[in-house]
């Protein structure tokens, strides 16, 4: 009796090995693939070369150069919470911090609401610098127009821009950027992504 | 019964969603749009099928003290492939579907036609009863959550019809399952009893 | 003093804000199918409750000395629905033999909770949300406690329903979800409630 259940266990283990082996390399490579594409699209050029990140408090940090090796920005990754649990957002800035665009990692936010932010602020923020700009919702006297209905989900998006912005670029100004771009480079070499 | 009859039986006699009310954590909680819907539907077939012939082809094998048991065994194995499947190679279907790929497991309708089916009958009428009752899950999900997208955001399959902001986002959230599958059950039972 | 607020806020959020029947939509079968009277509302939700919290303790063990330890994680689901089957068989038998009137009173529910989707939904929960042991133990219990809260308050307002000339086909379950839609809508109100405190506790 237990043998039988046995059996059928040990055959259902080989089974999900066996499995598990196929798609686990598949899954890793899909994950790399999506993100390589998620910088591409918030860096908005195909002609990229990605350094190896490196992390700064809960900021994601990865240097952007172009394929002669020039320094074209950095794309971060920043959590901030929103209305239903943490928005995670990839945002790509140029060196002065401007931004070249952004797409959702993950969210939690209520969909037809909050979960419009993927879409919304597309338009809205690119080629803004929070370093320069208010970069805060209109009803908080600032530049951005929130989401309809959805002022909390976009105080949360454009904080999490900002604090990434803040971390990686503040008191950035023509001296601290060589030598930031020096520190940048100790980081690793860059890696080519396709 | 002839194998078109089970299939059969399984859209409009027994529909999992509208006349046995089986399964119902899926079919509230992955419906908010249409293709949400369909997806959950046809992922949870392709386990019934699946279950459906193991457990009909092995079950002389089994003794009676093991049984479900083994057929939770079979039936969280086959659960297990598919979620690795989906999660390599259609990760927007992981995304959306979440934690209920997993919950397949745990889905009455999967251990209630192994026992009430697939026990009793052969392998091969038993996938007709896996795609029977399987139609029927899918059939339910997506018409659900066509109503839902359509009420919720004017919008159905994606396709705008009259735009969100004649929609009744409510419909989308949490509440609009209870009250949409509520009305649809009432709408299913004028139809199919009058009939 | 962060800890112990984090673990307040994981209770709220389970109870009012996440609800585990009226947001998460797990658990619904018995929801519907055993809430017909408040007091066999309340047995069902006991006794989900305290499977609950035995079943995350010993599934995140699971995970992290066995699955983790020796690579199996793609074996979760699989080890999770073994376990909580056999756990329930085990309560039953142990609470047979040393509390039959706890027996008379949870037993009936027992059989009903090895197919609950919420008991493996909340311990494959508690692992995605990386959870420590004691914060995934308070939100099984605070999980439980929302299921109870739902379930009885769910159960009180079938009773008036009998009351009332209810149209006949929506009689039985259709005007129960649509009852249960009014009772989710009221929970909305808590939604957003969890950002106001974690900026109030300063989290």
């Amino acid at each position: 009796m237990l043998t039988v259940l046995t059996v059928i266990t040990i055959v259902a283990a080989g089974v999900l090995a066996s499995v598990n082996a196929v798609t686990a390399p598949q899954i890793e490579k899909i994950n790399a693939e999506n993100l390589s594409a998620g910088i591409k699209a918030v860096m908005g050029s195909d002609d990229i070369q990605v350094s190896e990140p490196w992390e700064v408090d809960a900021f994601t940090v990865y240097d952007i150069n172009d394929k002669e090796g020039n320094l074209l920005g950095k794309a971060i990754v920043t959590t901030e919470n929103g209305f239903g649990g943490p928005l995670k957002v990839l945002v790509g800035f140029n060196t002065e911090g401007d931004i070249l665009g952004y797409t959702v990692l993950e969210h939690a936010e209520t969909p037809g609401l909050g979960a419009k932010a993927g879409e919304w602020f597309q338009d809205k923020i690119k080629g803004m610098n929070p370093g320069k700009n208010n970069f805060t919702v209109s009803k908080d006297g600032g530049e951005v127009d929130a989401i309809t209905a959805s002022t909390i989900t976009s105080r949360a998006f454009l904080l999490a821009i900002q604090k990434a912005y803040d971390k990686v670029f503040a008191g950035q100004d023509a001296t601290s950027g060589a030598t930031q771009q020096a520190s940048a480079s100790d980081m690793g070499t860059p890696d080519v992504i396709e | 019964m002839n194998n078109f009859k089970v299939l059969v039986n399984g859209i409009i006699k027994e529909n999992p969603t509208f006349v046995l009310l089986l399964g119902m954590c899926p079919t509230l909680g992955t419906t908010s749009s249409a293709i949400n819907g369909m997806s959950m539907g046809l992922a949870t077939m392709c386990v019934l099928i699946l279950s459906n012939f193991i457990i009909a082809s092995i079950k002389k094998l089994i003794p009676d003290a093991v049984r479900i048991p083994s057929y939770i065994v079979v039936i969280a194995s086959l659960v297990t492939v598919l979620q690795m499947l989906i999660k390599a190679y259609a990760p927007d279907i992981d995304k959306s579907l979440g934690l209920f790929i997993p919950l397949i497991v745990v889905n009455c309708i999967i251990l209630g036609r192994a026992e009430s089916f697939a026990a009793k009958n052969g392998p091969v009428a038993s996938i007709f009863d896996g795609i029977g009752i399987g139609l029927g899950f899918t059939l339910g999900l997506t018409c659900l959550g066509a109503v839902r997208e359509l009420l919720g955001t004017g919008a159905i399959f994606g396709v705008t019809l009259w735009g969100e902001n004649y929609g009744m986002l409510m419909f989308v959230l949490a509440p609009g399952a209870f009250l949409a599958l509520g009305y649809l059950i009432v709408l299913f039972n004028k139809i199919t009893k009058k009939a | 003093m962060d800890y112990v607020l984090n673990l307040i806020l994981i209770i709220i959020v389970a109870i009012f804000v996440n609800n585990v029947v009226l947001a998460q939509f797990l658990g619904i079968c018995p929801f519907l199918g055993v809430s017909k009277k408040v007091d066999t509302a309340s047995g069902m939700g006991m006794a989900v409750t305290a499977v609950l919290v035995v079943a995350t303790i010993v599934t995140y063990l699971i995970q992290v000395y066995v699955l983790n330890a020796f690579g199996l994680e793609y074996l979760q689901t699989i080890a999770f629905i073994l376990v909580v089957a056999a756990l329930v068989q085990m309560i039953e038998i142990i609470l047979k033999k040393t509390m039959p009137a706890l027996y008379q009173a949870l037993g009936v529910f027992l059989p009903l909770i090895t197919t609950n989707c919420c008991i493996l939904g909340v311990a494959i929960l508690v692992i995605q949300k990386e959870y420590d042991l004691l914060e995934g133990v308070i939100y099984a219990l605070a999980t439980g406690v929302g299921f109870l809260l739902a379930m009885v308050l769910f159960a009180g307002l079938r009773e008036q329903l009998e009351l009332i000339d209810v149209p006949k086909s929506f009689r039985g379950v259709p005007i129960a979800l649509v009852t249960a839609g009014l009772l989710a809508m009221a929970f909305m109100g808590f939604s957003g409630v969890d950002g106001g405190l974690k900026i109030l506790f300063g989290l």
